[in-house]
């Protein structure tokens, strides 16, 4: 036993003679000086100023940021992605620790024990991990064997001297000459790295070896994560727990992609609970996530899957509303579960009205832009700057731009600029470039103070923030983001975030922002999601026309024996939430569709799950007329401008479309989708019904489908067959 | 001028003694990323992540811990850091470079044997991990390496024990495949 230390000392002895190069030292310690000086400058400042930030944050918070303090600064390359993590893992627990309620710990990174679950969850982790977070990876190990040698040397080239860009442009503004001498050595570096791989020609019977080294390089990594969670649960839990062994299983590995965790709606008894309430969800966040992750060839993890937002993703030509009085058309039907021979699919339609082009509000935007040097890769920052390209096409010359960027410094890039004058705003986009640790918080406050001042009373009024939510500086607090938004909210300004980029998403926290910003997470993977967000759905995008829908359905235990809600987990609501104003929930925008699908058991249907009690009576009050409906729809709205909310009801009476055939080629597609995106969470509810199925279904029921995402659909639920083949195949 | 003398100059924003500080324990820094990711390009990352912080910091510098226990403090959470958020583009470039060089050296079975123990050291868990760096690598007493890892010389030794036993394991493990 004791040899094997000694031989780890020899080992460790080997390691030391490789000395570090002369290179390599010179730049890290001009570097250091450089920060030195900034560092200095910086605390001559700080001393004049005070931080009142620092005094609102508790003491564990201070603890957290003291192990993250010295992050900050203005670390190169590959750096930036993910520091947020560390904010959101120990932020996590800072919570726990301020409110030690379960309901915490259940949506909190902190797992008291890991289920069986969790052990897929974990896989689809690691594949997504290896797939994306360095695509380039991939593409060097996977593609070589198909390529000629030279696009290889070519790709790698480029993944080597991604970072050099991010390390040349990253924020050491204050020292030209150490900047140089740093992008040097990087350049240096990559080019010796990709000598030595084109050294090493990849035969392609060596495949295996090479994914089992994948393999394990990954399979460490997400160790060695796992680790450091442990490390940032040590530096500020108030009270360690006990001994290493117990603290370790506290933590879950966390991907760098971050989703809440998302436990399916459970099958209700409507005897016990009649009672289902909701906040609508206009998020497609997911949906696009999806598609990146199964055109890369695996499935997304599960909480990255929410069902509401896969259905609402599509655009429905559902029935509108006659008159503005109302802004929105509720349509209830009911049809067999194409899933369950067993059950019915109740589906509660909702369409906004239309604006038309001609009488849209003015609209007062100001882009907010993530220029950080995570920010820095094709997917994220020059897709966010053609899309929003193409956003000025939607806008009406009257409409005013302006862009507000952050980065290390959050800053003011182009002051309120009418569309007019598109040129400029133009120039402006283009002028971006990343850079720097991600000051997310600050850019947010000068973001809404922009559009304060430009304020229009009688137009839309919104803060577009464009990020893959890294927020490592600044406000790191979510929850005081969280307030900070709320709080401009009730000013009238409405906010909306676009995702880019996979691998170091944020998921939870724009979701967060969005929701409680009164706007819509979008997630943009290619172009033209950017146009179908920005272009064609730019009226829903940005024109809100209610506030705050919620959605509560009572359901009648004489006909209806058990009901589930498809999808909504993260927007559940209390029973007493409905009727209480102050609670926030979803909006819609001009021409909205929202989808929401409640599967039923009937009285005396063999499906039931749950057995009747036998000491509890089943008699109901409810009068005869009443009694054959299956339930009553209620919904809250406000409109854009009022505080106060109206109701609208309905009546679900049996007769409502009742048979499949019947059932409306919308909500065919809708059912669809349904049941993809349940199979995708493995859900317990969807039987035999599988990919083919959902592709025949889908199909079915295409419709007009102008932009080609039903058909788009279809597609992708062909690749998720072969990803979860692929997937079976690897397990063995 | 010793290293507490120096960080204390710098600390007051005296320029010269940080940059003598940088120069004269960046070798240090490197040895001790290097040791902890097993990777060169990886350690030269850490060491400039740790003079950039080392820069920021250093005015936060008190003199109430050894300059040395400080610095090992610094450059161990560098390395937690680094590891957790790297890309793992390079590493696994660099892995199968290397990789590709141990299939074609002579498996002499010294070589082996480090190689093997390098990569179980690499799988112990983190805090094991630094431990043993400190006290196998860096030769520091259970009380020095307490005093960095902020833990009881106790559960140092205990660390030791569960890093000894767990290499063990994974010796029988893997030559039992």
């Amino acid at each position: 036993m004791t040899s094997d230390m000694d031989k780890l000392k020899k080992m460790f002895d080997r390691q030391a003679a490789s000395p570090p190069s002369q290179a390599a030292k010179d730049a890290a310690i001009g570097a250091g000086m450089a920060a030195f000086d900034e560092g200095h400058a910086q605390k001559l400042e700080g001393a004049r100023q005070g931080s009142r930030l620092m005094d609102r944050l508790t003491g564990a918070a201070i603890a957290a940021r003291a192990t993250l303090f010295w992050r900050r600064p203005m670390k190169l390359s590959h750096v930036l992605a993910g520091s947020v993590s560390v904010l959101v893992l120990s932020l996590a627990v800072v919570n726990v620790s301020q409110f030690q309620t379960p309901e915490r710990q259940e949506t909190g990174a902190v797992k008291p024990a890991v289920k069986a679950d969790d052990v897929r969850l974990g896989f689809d982790k690691s594949e997504a991990k290896l797939a994306e977070p360095a695509g380039r990876k991939n593409a060097v190990l996977a593609d070589e064997k198909d390529m000629p040698s030279s696009v290889v040397v070519d790709g790698l080239a480029g993944a080597l001297t991604g970072p050099v860009a991010t390390s040349e442009s990253a924020a050491i503004a204050s020292n030209e000459e150490v900047r140089r001498s740093v992008g040097q050595f990087r350049a240096d570096r990559a080019r010796d790295g990709v000598r030595g791989l084109t050294q090493n020609k990849i035969e392609p019977a060596q495949a295996l070896t090479k994914q089992r080294l994948a393999a394990k390089v990954t399979e460490r990594e997400s160790f060695e994560q796992s680790q450091f969670g442990n490390r940032v649960a040590e530096s500020i839990a108030p009270a360690p727990v006990g001994g290493d062994e117990i603290r370790r299983r506290e933590y879950r590995d966390q991907g760098r992609d971050k989703f809440q965790t998302i436990k399916p709606n459970p099958l209700k008894v409507t005897a016990q609970e009649p009672v289902s309430t909701f906040s609508i969800d206009v998020d497609t966040a997911s949906y696009s996530f999806m598609r990146a992750a199964i055109n890369k060839g695996v499935l997304p993890q599960r909480d990255a899957v929410r069902v509401e937002e896969l259905i609402n993703y599509f655009p429905y030509d559902y029935a509108g509303p006659e008159t503005r009085e109302v802004p929105f058309k509720a349509s209830v039907s009911v049809f067999d579960t194409p899933w369950n021979a067993e059950t019915k699919l109740m589906h509660i339609a909702i369409k906004g009205y239309r604006i038309d082009a001609a009488e849209t509000p003015r609209a007062n935007l100001v882009f907010l832009i993530d220029t950080s040097g995570s920010m820095n890769a094709a997917n994220k920052l020059p897709l966010l700057i053609n899309s929003m390209k193409l956003l000025l096409e939607a806008l009406k010359p009257d409409d005013t731009v302006a862009i507000v960027t952050y980065a290390g410094s959050a800053g003011t890039v182009l002051a309120p600029t009418k569309i007019a004058d598109k040129g400029k705003i133009v120039a402006a986009l283009e002028s971006l470039h990343s850079g720097g640790s991600t000051a997310g918080a600050e850019g947010v406050r000068q973001a809404y103070l922009l559009a304060e001042q430009n304020f229009d009373e009688g137009g839309v009024n919104r803060v577009i923030l464009a990020t893959d939510g890294d927020f490592n500086v600044g406000i790191t607090d979510p929850n005081e983001l969280k307030s900070f938004i709320e709080r401009k909210r009730k000013t009238g300004i409405f906010l909306s975030v676009l995702g880019f980029g996979m691998g170091n998403y944020n998921d939870q926290l724009m979701q967060t922002l969005a929701q409680n910003g009164n706007g819509a997470a979008a997630y943009i993977d290619t172009l033209s999601e950017a146009r179908k967000v920005l272009v064609e759905e730019a009226g829903s995008t940005l024109f809100p026309i209610a506030k705050d829908v919620k959605i509560q359905m009572e359901f009648n235990p004489q006909t209806v024996s058990e009901y589930r809600l498809i999808g909504y987990e993260t927007r559940l609501l209390n029973r007493e939430d409905f009727n209480n104003d102050k609670i926030d929930a979803g909006e819609i925008g001009a021409g909205h569709s929202v989808t929401a699908i409640y599967e039923l058991t009937l009285k005396g249907s063999p499906a039931r799950l749950v057995d009747s009690l036998r000491y509890q009576s089943e008699t109901t009050i409810a009068d005869d007329r009443k009694s054959s409906e299956y339930g009553f729809l209620k919904i809250r709205y406000k409109l854009p401008r009022e505080d106060t909310s109206r109701l609208i009801t309905e009546a679900i009476a049996p007769d409502t479309h009742d048979s499949d055939a019947g059932a409306p080629r919308e909500a065919r597609f809708s059912a669809a989708v349904a049941a993809f995106g349940q199979i995708l969470r493995g859900g317990p509810y969807t039987g035999d019904f599988d990919y083919d199925d959902v592709i025949d279904l889908a199909q079915s029921a295409k419709g007009e489908d102008r932009f080609g995402y039903r058909a788009e659909f279809v597609n992708l639920v062909r690749l998720a067959k072969s990803a979860a083949a692929m997937e079976q195949l690897k397990r063995q | 001028m010793t290293d507490s003398e120096l960080a204390k100059s710098a600390s007051q924003g005296d320029r010269e003694a940080f940059r003598r500080l940088l120069e004269r324990h960046y070798d240090m820094i490197y040895r001790l990323a290097l040791r902890f990711t097993g990777s060169g390009a990886d350690a030269e990352d850490i060491a400039q992540d740790v003079c950039l912080a080392l820069g920021r910091k250093i005015q936060a510098f008190r003199g109430d811990a050894l300059f040395s226990t400080w610095l090992y403090r610094v450059v161990i959470n560098a390395c937690h850091d680094f590891v957790r958020r790297r890309t793992a583009s390079t590493a696994l470039v660099e892995k199968y470079v290397a990789y590709r060089e141990l299939d074609d050296a002579d498996h002499a079975d010294t070589k082996e044997r480090l190689d093997w123990l390098q990569e179980a050291y690499l799988r112990l868990p983190a805090d094991l991990r630094e431990t043993v760096l400190l006290v196998v690598a860096e030769d520091m007493t259970h009380a020095e390496a307490g005093a960095v890892l902020d833990c009881a010389p106790g559960t140092i030794a205990w660390r030791m024990s569960a890093a000894r036993k767990q290499l063990k394991t994974d010796l029988e493990r893997d030559h039992d495949e």
